[in-house]
């Protein structure tokens, strides 16, 4: 049941990350593909979650944990160029 | 009682990759760059922390690390969505023809 359970998770958060792919590839302006970016970062997270559960290896949970710590700073990297032009 | 716990986890994580695709189909179908973050960011905190739960659920023994996790997804993803808000304000991205107020814009002229 609870396996069952986690191949629904896995395929709907596949479906998420083609929706933000789509917003990436098609976004009309270098902000919208930014926003897209940060999104399938998130939704990354949450596969590295689950795939440590499919493995049952919690060192993978490290990486999950790295992620999360510094993605964000691709994101304010681009924002503060796209403010400037430096 | 461990099959129930399995249960909910698994219900759980489901629900939270169910946001995380809301989140994805708000970044498809919103018209303008703000409501695309206002979608997405949100959605995702959400989804992100309800399958980090499942998975806590899942396998207890972890759940020290997966609340590290949470923790720093709550404090790092609206910083993110918040930088880019401003300087996409601040560069004029495009908005919405339906948006009726901005109230930045009014604070700035004031």
């Amino acid at each position: 049941m609870a396996e069952a359970l986690v191949s629904l998770a896995v395929l709907l958060a596949g479906l998420a990350f083609l929706l933000a792919l789509w917003r990436f590839l098609a976004g009309p302006t270098a902000a919208d593909r930014v926003v897209a970016f940060d999104v399938m970062t998130v939704i990354g997270i949450s596969f590295i979650v689950i795939l440590a559960l499919l493995e049952g290896r919690g060192i993978y949970l490290d990486a999950a944990l790295v992620y999360a710590l510094l993605s964000f700073l691709g994101v304010i990297a681009v924002a503060r160029y796209l403010e400037r032009g430096y | 009682m461990a099959g129930l716990l399995d249960i909910v986890g698994g219900l759980l994580m489901v629900g939270g990759t169910a946001f995380l695709v809301f989140g994805g189909l708000g970044l498809v179908r919103m018209p303008d760059l703000f409501n695309r973050i206002h979608a997405g960011t949100k959605a995702t905190t959400l989804g992100t922390l309800l399958t980090l739960a499942g998975a806590a659920c899942l396998r207890p023994d972890w759940g020290w690390k997966l609340l590290l996790i949470a923790v720093f997804i709550l404090s790092t993803n609206p910083l993110s969505a918040q930088v880019l808000a401003r300087a996409a304000h601040r560069i004029g991205a495009a908005m919405s023809v339906k948006t009726r107020v901005d109230r930045l814009e009014e604070d700035q002229g004031a």
